[in-house]
């Protein structure tokens, strides 16, 4: 293809992705008004909160004015969105230092923990999802089904639990409690997270196994199948240049899902192994009411999901030549 | 269905079904009969030796505090099973009825339906969860509905998509050019078609509904003492781990029968259907 | 004679059934196909022809088991002639799909599919590959043979697809090609073109030929020999013309019969002057309305027609024409976005909301799939009780005694009323939804291709009932068709749409002979006829001067296609409509004569 149709073939795409841009960015804004509606005007007063019941009528009332609780909530909104937008989401009614700062200790942790354990299940929920598509009904799909129906309904702390008892109280082999020691040796900072990261593998591995299966399956029946499989084309060839093509918008679409359930739903690993991620940041602010610290959590989780989203439909849309070309 | 019905279909179930169709059977007895065969009152210190192993008096063992551990579960499994159904059934009854509404109604109305539950969808369910619980708090009743309003726009989301596909079927015109209104379309030519698949999504939600409550009480968020569902055991006896006690192990178990049963039950029942 | 080429002994595929007892499906099957020679299998759906089709490539769908003998060339089913039949698939056993647009991967560039078989199997390099297919488009009648395979299956039609997939059957030069229904999901207009390109190819090549059709007139064209199977058995085998001209077997009377629709049996309408529905000036669309009332992708364009009391009028066109679209513009589903429909000279509400339960009621509509168009939740007595109690207020016993009735009325047993839809046969669910609209007791029913997705015998006895029912119940049809063999054996009065135009109108027999718009003509001269030589004698379309022109809204919406457009003229201004001294009202600038001498 020359250059000069190329760039006229990528005009389309590029629209459609732009377009999908600003729609994530319109569904941020309203989300963002969900969380500041539910989160900073339902729950009563702040400042009574902060004071407590003893509190003069004088206190609160200052400390209303210092917070700038008496200013019409339309107002506060678009100040904390316009906060949130430039990177500084207020003062931690808790911690007293600013949100921001306070996250971004977290985040290179939440960061690594769903890096490694995405590096670790992905390829192996490829390996079940084809395993069990191309061997349909037989033997090994009904194990796979089996199992992975298991694995997804298996309460966190269940499996958690079970991986402590084995690895840490009865084998030794691993701590219980995930401390990544200063500068780290391989093996140390690999040992620091088996156990958490093995623990998160096991959900996402049997949701996004399961969702690989299904939409191959949904192309296995497809008669373009049925053709190839009567032009001679080998299952390996079928699987891999016929199908997973045609197969892309959904897989991305489906790991898209299991990286945002990495990213913020993480709660329960990271409370068990004591480690230090956004999740438990989060539950910590609910725990303490601490409303600036949990509307960022929120609004980093819900923008997390959403960008995921964006770059799986922007995946679909260029590996579909129809939208492709739309 | 008649009852020779039921049975033919439930003889028809794989291995997997029937033994999902067992453990979810067994747990609606349970969660309606247990706390009438617990052995002690759930908040009785009946054993002096905390996290004792299984024994002829305390199958279970005790838990933290030296108290029955079975009769413990036995009263919590009402909490987790009911609540959940409970918080289910609104969340279905909710979005289903949102979803029938955007499907026969005017287009704008479906747009902003849609667009709204396009928003609120875009706020994972565990967030959505915290966020709701750290406004209202976590009583018996808020925390029921909290639930339920999370998986609302899930439901919604497959509810739509069902009766939005139902809707442009031709039986659907044929009663519209005879001048039905949008009340019989909805709860007689779409409603009655969606039932099936939506089984299987009510279902799934009741698992991740489940998952859901025992993971908020596992951190504390969920139910609050003196009531304990099956994720509030777990919790309170977090420091029997090291020793692996019985005591924590059961409760996590007895929520993984349950949500497992239901799965494998779901997963069969719809696997016969297709075929 | 020299040993056959294709040899099936005792064939039996056996698949199962629903309760797990083995179910033939196809039983006791044995042919031989001479080398170079074409047979055709035909029969209705359920006759097991694809299936022995697939079966002859060793291929049988999932969970269904094959056996007996089958040897094509040197390969066997078991692999015991040499070679198993399996790994002769897409190398010198081959096969044309019936829908190539669901058959061609949506994903991959066409060139890339068509070579594919070439390059897996080793019979060619990619450039030669590349080069063979470029002729074989050339062969085939595609245009822009160059470059037309670097495009994806969605920018093609269904015609241009049909024959790259021709293409890519013949890519290996194989020793036998299947063609299952090739034609059955294209224009009738288009199938000619399509037919004629097989033809050519298949001829040039010498390969032997496996043709799988329900439609006997297209298996006249294409074959030497004709196996015609029912319900997975062999009924009767012979030569075309043997087939066609004395055939023995019971059934193949029965096929040939119903393959030569007969014209029903039908009143004279009395000339009324006032009409019961007129459909005057309507356009109609979809998508949002612009300032000067056009639907963003308008449908209909300026239709009108008029329906009298108690008669038939048909309406045909090819797949886009707008035909469906006036049934829903009539019903109410669809609001038009100008003219205006009348009941007795009442003017209609546009849309459903605006119409009262009497209107409504004396206009039902009947669509085309009863699988879709009868509620899978309701049993024939819900759907059937509905109407009676919506319309008539009846209920109870009452209602219960009108079902009965009007089961008795469309030929189906009482007892069927609590059946649900699911356990009837395509036939009885078309006569339920026949009957639903019937309850109603309308004036006027809109019968919305409610033939099309039969089977040639079971569509004959609709057609029987349609006729009979018009007869002792005096109703009116609007009856849409792409088939205008179904809609001269039932209708009075025919109106063809091209394009969501009505480029002509007029009586039954005007259609018998020229003149005609030349769109009906091409619609009439593509329809297959039963003998052997129809092919060779439709004569190579003329070119169309103006295929070059984008089609327009300001000029005859033919012209594109047409081969007697004349510059100056048809390329300016929109056509006048003309009476033509059969009655018949044509939309174009050729004169009567000049349409009656230039006729295809």
């Amino acid at each position: 293809m020359s250059g000069a149709a190329s760039a006229s073939a990528w005009r389309g795409p590029a629209k459609l992705v732009l377009k999908r841009t600003g729609l994530a960015l319109v569904t941020l804004v309203l989300v963002s008004a969900v969380i500041f509606t539910i989160s900073g005007l339902l729950p009563g007063d702040a400042a009574q909160e902060l004071l407590g019941q003893g509190a003069t009528p004088e206190q609160i009332a200052a400390l209303r004015q210092e917070m700038g609780l008496d200013r019409p909530a339309v107002v506060r909104y678009f100040e904390w969105l316009r906060g949130i937008a430039l990177g500084d989401p207020g003062q931690s009614l808790v911690a007293n230092k600013p949100v921001a700062e306070i996250i971004s200790e977290r985040l290179p942790n939440t960061l690594t923990l769903a890096g490694l354990t995405t590096l670790f299940s992905v390829p192996i929920a490829f390996l079940i999802g084809i395993a069990s598509a191309v061997s349909r009904g037989k033997g090994t799909d009904r194990a796979l089904n089996i199992a992975t129906l298991a694995m997804v309904a298996l309460p966190e702390f269940l499996v958690a639990t079970i991986a402590v008892l084995v690895f840490s109280v009865k084998l030794l082999w691993l701590p219980s409690i995930t401390i990544v020691p200063q500068d780290p040796t391989l093996w140390e900072f690999l040992r620091a997270y088996a156990m958490p990261v093995m623990v998160l593998g096991v959900g996402v591995i049997a949701q996004l196994g399961r969702m690989i299966r299904a939409a191959i399956i949904a192309e296995l029946d497809r008669p373009y199948v049925e053709m190839a499989r009567l032009k001679g084309v080998s299952q390996r060839r079928l699987i891999f240049r016929h199908v997973l093509p045609n197969a892309v918008g959904p897989i991305v679409n489906a790991m898209a899902l299991s990286l945002s359930y990495l990213f913020g739903g993480a709660i329960i690993v990271e409370t068990i192994f004591s480690y230090p991620g956004l999740a438990s940041l989060m539950v910590n602010a609910v725990t303490s009411r601490d409303m600036p610290l949990l509307q960022a959590c929120a609004m980093l989780f819900c923008a997390t999901y959403l960008l995921l989203v964006l770059i799986a439909d922007t995946v679909a849309i260029l590996a579909n030549p129809r939208l492709r070309q739309g | 269905m008649t009852v020779s019905g039921i049975l033919r279909a439930t003889r028809a179930l794989p291995l997997s079904g029937k033994i999902g169709l067992a453990l979810v059977l067994f747990w609606i007895v349970i969660a309606i009969v247990g706390p009438f065969i617990a052995p002690y009152p759930p908040g009785s210190f009946a054993n002096e030796e905390v996290f004792a192993g299984a024994s002829s008096q305390f199958w279970l063992g005790s838990d933290f505090l030296g108290r029955d551990v079975l009769s413990r579960l036995l009263s919590g499994a009402r909490f987790t099973v009911g609540l959940s159904a409970l918080a289910v059934a609104i969340a279905a009854s909710i979005g289903t009825g949102i979803a029938l509404t955007a499907a026969v109604g005017p287009r704008w109305v479906d747009e902003l339906l849609s667009r709204s539950m396009d928003t609120l969808i875009s706020i994972p369910s565990k967030i959505f969860a915290l966020v709701l619980v750290a406004a209202f708090g976590s009583s018996l009743v808020l925390l029921t509905l909290i639930i339920a309003i999370t998986y609302v726009p899930g439901n919604f989301r497959i509810a739509r998509s069902l009766a939005v596909g139902l809707a442009q079927l031709d039986f659907v015109e044929v009663a519209r050019a005879r001048g039905e209104g949008r009340l019989y379309l909805a709860l007689s030519e779409v409603l009655p078609n969606m039932i099936r698949p939506l089984f299987a999504d009510i279902g799934l939600r009741f698992v991740f509904i489940v998952l859901l409550l025992s993971g908020l009480s596992f951190l504390g968020l969920g139910l609050q003492p003196p009531d304990a569902d099956l994720g509030s055991l777990v919790r309170e006896n977090t420091s029997g781990l090291a020793e692996g006690a019985l005591a924590i192990m059961a409760p996590a178990a007895a929520i993984a029968s349950l949500t497992v049963g239901v799965n494998l039950l779901i997963d069969a029942a719809t696997q016969g259907k297709v075929q | 004679m020299p040993a056959p080429h294709v040899v099936v002994r005792n064939l039996a595929v056996t698949v199962r059934s629903s309760d797990g007892a083995p179910l033939r499906i196809v039983d006791d099957v044995s042919f031989n196909i001479q080398r170079g020679d074409v047979l055709a299998l035909i029969g209705e759906s359920g006759s097991g022809k694809t299936t022995i089709a697939l079966a002859l490539m060793g291929y049988a769908r999932s969970g269904a088991q094959i056996s007996g003998q089958i040897e094509v060339g040197s390969a066997a089913f078991d692999g015991k002639a040499g070679a198993d039949l399996a790994a002769q698939r897409g190398h010198r056993i081959t096969y044309v799909a019936q829908s190539a647009a669901a058959a061609f991967n949506p994903s991959r560039r066409l060139i890339e599919q068509v070579i594919e078989p070439a390059l897996i199997h080793g019979t060619a390099t990619s450039a030669e590959a590349r080069a063979h297919a470029v002729e074989l488009f050339a062969a085939l009648a595609l245009p822009n043979p160059e470059t037309i395979g670097n495009r994806y299956p969605h920018e093609l039609s269904g015609g241009q697809l049909q024959r790259l997939m021709a293409a890519m059957a013949l890519i290996t030069r194989p020793e036998l090609v299947i063609f299952d229904e090739p034609t059955t999901a294209l224009d009738v207009t288009t199938q000619v073109e399509v037919l004629q390109a097989f033809r050519k190819v298949v001829r040039e090549q010498g390969a032997t030929g496996v043709y799988v059709s329900h439609d006997l007139a297209v298996v006249a064209q294409m074959a030497d020999q004709i196996l015609v199977l029912n319900r997975g058995k062999v009924r009767e085998q012979n030569a075309v013309r043997v087939v066609l001209e004395t055939p023995e077997d019971d059934y193949t009377k029965t096929l040939l019969a119903a393959a030569r629709p007969v014209v029903k049996a039908a009143l004279p309408v009395a000339a009324v002057s006032k009409p019961l529905l007129s459909i005057d000036g309507i356009c109609a669309g979809y998508g949002p309305v612009d300032r000067q009332g056009r639907a963003a992708h308008p449908v209909l364009t300026d239709v009108t027609l008029q329906i009298g009391r108690g008669a038939a009028v048909g309406v045909i066109g090819e797949s886009g024409s707008g035909k469906s679209t006036v049934a829903r513009v009539v019903a109410g589903l669809l609001a038009p976005t100008a003219g205006t429909v009348s009941l007795d000279g009442q003017p209609l509400g546009a849309s459903v909301k605006d119409r009262s339960r009497e209107e409504l009621r004396r206009i039902q509509i009947v669509f085309q799939n009863a699988d879709i168009a009868l509620n899978p939740a309701h049993s024939v007595g819900d759907i059937l009780g509905r109407v009676l109690r919506f319309y008539h207020g009846m209920q109870g016993h009452q209602a219960q005694a009108r079902v009965a009735e009007l089961l008795d009325l469309i030929r189906l047993p009482a007892g069927i009323a609590d059946r649900r839809c699911s356990e009837l046969s395509g036939g009885q669910k078309q006569r339920v939804n026949l009957a639903r609209a019937l309850a109603a007791e309308p004036d006027l029913i809109l019968c919305d291709e409610v033939t099309s997705a039969l089977d040639t015998v079971v569509r004959e006895a609709i057609l029987e009932l349609l006729a009979e029912l018009r007869r002792d119940l005096g109703v009116a049809y609007l009856f849409i068709s792409h088939d205008i063999a179904t809609v001269q054996a039932l209708c009075d009065e025919i109106v063809v749409l091209y394009k969501g135009t009505r480029v002509e109108s007029g009586a039954r027999d005007a259609y018998a002979a020229p003149p005609f718009h030349p769109y009906t003509d091409l619609l009439i001269s593509s329809v297959p006829e039963l003998r052997t030589d129809w092919l060779s004698e439709v004569a190579a379309k003329h070119g169309a001067p103006f295929a070059h022109r984008p089609e327009s809204a300001d000029l005859c919406r033919f012209l594109p296609r047409c081969p007697v457009a004349v510059a100056g003229q048809c390329d300016v201004t929109l056509p006048p409509l003309r009476m033509m001294a059969a009655g018949n009202a044509v939309l174009c600038h050729r004169t009567e004569a000049e349409l009656a001498r230039d006729h295809m």
